[in-house]
């Protein structure tokens, strides 16, 4: 035997109880560890984005068209280094309800403002070379097990082709990774001038155009320049950094980090009193005993380090329990929003994020009850006066 | 018996304060207990016997006066110093056993060996003899709830034992238990005094403990009103 054993001894001796400490611990884990890897894909892409990387939309909003051509005219304001478009597609394969994250755009150029996708150099070749070509992020190949040269019928739920047909023949082209920007490992870009050939509505037009600015100490004069080059024209723009644009995009579903702060909060909060309350309860039961092993030698520290490790353990049970839970319930779920791509998962910050609460929940709840045990004076303890 | 002496007690005061009402127990209390005495101390309840026994052991402090073990003051000695102290000197043995629940015989008796060094090895080894010196070496992987109330007893010995310490201090061993189970316990009892030299100290209203002992200390309203010396 050793003084774990004597621990979990301890946590064993009431096993309805604790098996039910142990159910409101896992809930309230399993509540942070979903909740926050929603939270956290929703924004996975606000520290992805370069610095320097601007974005222009329809300032109405940015489902509204912006002309093409601003795209070459916003090239010619000073400090702007390279410039892309891109229009969302609204693709889906074979099933409506399992949309891809598909944009059509300008291949050379998108590259150009996203240096950071890797794809071999013959991929790329291929891509920029073949009209109809796809370039897919590794997320997507493996969810459909899709690889180069396969051929492909894709839909839209907006566009319909000029030729009557429903879906758009495509070939894979490359297949990229960007392991520093994962919302883009579920990406499917098109060329844009396959679409603007084939679409029935919509041509030569754009969703955004994104841009690379020369420093980021620039952005700021380089977004007014923009905005004023197409003020009161037919499409007003409104310019931002990508990381604000991304910021804006996730809080138009709500401020999700709240209302996930909040119910997780709220979640701690019934934990703690629960756990805190019985955790209390169930060392008053064990005064006696505690006053016996102080007999025995046990010092007050010991104690002490005893009924913490006990509400320590509880805790890190069901954190565990709960996070484990929660990697499967996203796992699940991420099989049905590819939108978020490797984004959605138990991350290792969700994780050791997980484990630091568990562990403040431990410290917390077993406070109280581990500095009374430390404090009972034995002759109290044993009903000795 | 030796010369030497486990407890040296030298003008001990013990005094509780209740409310407004302060309660004196003792005033002024002097007691020796040699090294491999068997005493027996007894008296009415309310006598001041188990807070005499709280204050050897170190489990109470004294209000002023002096108690010395083995020629070493106890009575100044920190919490901490004093646990590690019980650890080392002292067994005790309590009315209602005061077994864990939830632990074996042998898990029981391998408390006080976590407070040391003994590897895991050697500590079986220990457990397996003071089972054995009980009679309880075949019920070492029984729960207490699997024990009858003598069982039990001699199960708490073997913890107070194990540790090997110099001095057994024993509240009312017997009184929780029918005769011929307490004539046994009290006959183990003797024979740790008798062979392996430990002072036994026992707290009781059982006359019958008298039997056993080497003396006993009649307690009254704090002071010792008679000392048989026996044989």
């Amino acid at each position: 035997m050793n003084q774990a054993l004597l621990v979990a001894k301890n946590l064993g001796r009431r096993k309805l109880r604790t098996s039910l400490m142990l159910v409101a611990i896992f809930i309230a884990f399993f509540l942070y560890g979903f909740l926050e890897c929603f939270n956290r894909a929703f924004h996975a892409g606000d520290n992805a984005s370069a610095a320097e990387r601007l974005i222009t939309v329809n300032r109405i909003n940015f489902t509204m068209p912006l002309p093409v051509n601003y795209a070459e005219r916003i090239r010619q304001v000073q400090g702007v280094k390279a410039v892309t478009y891109q229009s969302w597609f609204g693709g889906y394969f074979q099933d409506t309800r399992e949309p891809l994250f598909m944009m059509a755009v300008q291949p050379d150029t998108y590259l150009d403002v996203y240096p950071n996708l890797q794809m071999p150099p013959e991929q790329r070749r291929a891509w920029l070379a073949t009209r109809t070509g796809l370039a897919i992020g590794r997320t997507v190949a493996d969810k459909y097990h899709w690889k180069v040269g396969d051929h492909l019928p894709i839909a839209s739920n907006i566009y319909s082709r000029k030729d009557g047909a429903k879906a758009w023949e495509f070939e894979v082209s490359a297949v990229f990774a960007a392991p520093d920007d994962p919302q883009r490992d579920s990406l499917v870009l098109m060329h844009h001038d396959y679409f603007d050939e084939g679409v029935t509505f919509g041509r030569d037009q754009i969703n955004m155009a994104i841009m690379t600015t020369a420093s980021p100490t620039l952005n700021d004069q380089i977004e007014k320049a923009i905005d004023s080059l197409f003020a009161n024209s037919e499409a007003e723009t409104t310019t931002d950094t990508a990381a604000a644009f991304n910021r804006a995009f996730a809080a138009q579903f709500g401020n999700i980090a709240l209302i996930i702060t909040l119910v997780v909060a709220t979640a701690f909060a019934a934990i703690l009193m629960i756990v805190g309350n019985t955790m209390v309860m169930a060392v008053r039961e064990r005064t006696r005993e505690i006053g016996v092993l102080k007999t025995l030698g046990f010092s007050g520290s010991t104690i002490l380090a005893q009924i913490l490790s006990e509400s320590l353990l509880l805790a890190l049970l069901g954190a565990l329990l709960g996070l484990g839970a929660a990697a499967g319930a996203v796992s699940v779920a991420s099989r049905f929003l590819s939108g978020f791509g490797s984004n959605l998962h138990v991350s290792t910050a969700v994780f050791l994020g997980g484990i630091g609460w568990a562990v403040l929940l431990g410290l917390v709840t077993g406070a109280i009850p581990a500095w009374t045990g430390m404090r009972l004076r034995i002759a109290a303890a044993l009903g000795r006066h | 018996m030796s010369d030497a002496f486990s407890f040296q007690l030298r003008k001990v005061s013990k005094r509780f304060v209740k409310g407004k009402e302060t309660i004196t127990i003792f005033e002024g209390l002097d007691l020796d207990i040699p090294a491999g005495d068997f005493v027996a101390i007894m008296g009415p309840s309310g006598s001041g016997k188990t807070t005499l026994l709280n204050l050897l052991g170190g489990i109470d402090h004294v209000t002023s006066g002096e108690i010395v073990f083995d020629g070493q003051r106890v009575d100044s000695l920190s919490e901490g110093q004093l646990s590690a102290w019980r650890a080392a000197n002292v067994g005790f043995i309590f009315q209602f056993y005061n077994l864990m629940p939830v632990l074996t015989a042998a898990q029981n008796v391998e408390l006080p060996l976590l407070l040391t060094t003994l590897g895991r090895k050697e500590r079986r080894r220990n457990v397996a003899t003071a089972l054995e010196l009980v009679g309880l070496a075949d019920r070492a992987g029984h729960y207490p709830r699997e024990m009858s109330g003598g069982q039990q007893q001699r199960v708490a010995i073997a913890r107070a034992i194990v540790s090997d310490p110099q001095v057994l201090l024993c509240d009312e061993p017997t009184g929780d238990l029918d005769r011929a189970t307490a004539d046994e316990v009290l006959a183990l009892l003797q024979l740790l005094n008798r062979e392996h030299g430990k002072t036994v100290v026992v707290v009781t209203h059982d006359p019958e403990v008298t039997r056993y002992t080497k003396r006993t200390l009649h307690l009254n309203k704090g002071v010792f009103v008679e000392r048989t010396a026996l044989a």
